[in-house]
């Protein structure tokens, strides 16, 4: 993240998103598929850890193998195979995207972090060592279990998580990246998916 | 991929080299841009510098503290902020810290920082 500064000199907190080149390595029809979509290829990826069959999926396509490969529906432009898709023909200043992207694994969590749960009564007046616990987990002998989905400690994190509504704050062509004000999900370098 | 966020702060590295080299300890003399209805004017704020946070980034900022009729203001600026229209090195002064929080505790003669000669 880093930030810019905006005509009346506030602080515009924002991400840099290196968004392409990407590559239309497959182009899928109702006909054949039975849905329509588009594949994007993104990323350089060496040949000899790419597997054999994907390998032949690049070549299909007439590129170098890629590191990503993700199907976009509803694409408003038509691309042929081999396409290369740059930042420009996708996005305006201006506009509103999402973005999808793996939030950074927190491990094993309380229900406080894990849940927003607001902990157990007060730190004074007797109270002792429940200040962040989950409090009753359900009734007695009826029902005598725990019900399913119940909100609990455990594994934080590393879920996909959608940003809505980021505003476009610039694209370099040059470089194609684009600047998107706020945060996105996951860490420096990961990889996150731009929708409009 | 962190050369990506320098490209983009590399926009204002044009601004960030009009500014004078300052640190904590100096005196500095802070033009400000204040909007009032659509009339804009400068307004001069003058302190020492406590600190210079997130350095080298769009982000940094500086604190500039100074006593006025016995009270202690300290305001805090973005370094490459639109609104600032420019800074004036006044003084450079000897401190051995980078951030001064100890001058919060001091005043009069106990408040006074050092010249730097070089």
């Amino acid at each position: 993240m880093t930030s810019i500064y905006g005509a009346n000199g506030e602080v515009i907190p924002c991400t840099v998103i290196e968004a392409g080149p990407c590559v239309v390595t497959q182009v899928k029809t109702i006909e054949k598929d039975g849905y329509e979509a588009v594949q994007l290829g993104f990323g350089e990826r060496k040949e000899k850890n790419t597997p054999k069959p994907l390998l032949g999926h690049f070549q299909k396509a007439g590129t170098t193998p890629k590191m990503k490969l993700v199907e976009f529906k509803e694409f408003e432009k038509e691309f042929k195979l081999g396409d290369v898709v740059r930042v420009e023909d996708v996005f305006e200043e201006g506009e509103y995207v999402d973005v999808v992207g793996t939030s950074k694994g927190k491990g094993f969590q309380g229900v406080v972090k894990r849940h927003g749960f607001a902990g157990v009564g007060e730190t004074t007046h007797g109270q002792h060592n429940r200040v962040r616990a989950p409090g009753s987990i359900g009734a007695s002998s009826f029902p005598s279990r725990v019900f399913k989905g119940k909100r609990m400690a455990g594994r934080t994190g590393n879920d996909r998580v959608t940003i809505q509504n980021l505003r476009v704050l610039k694209i370099y062509p040059e470089k194609n990246l684009i600047l998107v004000s706020g945060s996105v999900p996951g860490a420096k370098n990961s990889f996150v998916i731009l929708e409009k | 991929m962190e050369d990506l966020i320098k490209f983009v702060e590399s926009e204002y590295a044009q601004r960030r080299a009009e500014l004078p080299d300052f640190k904590a300890g100096d005196t500095v003399r802070v033009h400000v841009k204040i909007v009032e209805g659509n009339k804009e004017r400068i307004q001069v704020y003058e302190g020492v510098v406590i600190q210079r946070r997130h350095p080298n980034t769009n982000g940094e900022t500086f604190t500039v503290r100074k006593v006025s009729g016995g009270i202690a203001v300290e305001r805090i600026f973005p370094v490459l902020s639109p609104s600032i229209d420019k800074i004036e090195l006044v003084r450079r002064g000897r401190v051995r810290r980078a951030r001064i929080y100890y001058m919060r505790g001091r005043k009069g003669k106990a408040a006074r920082i050092k010249e730097l000669r070089d």
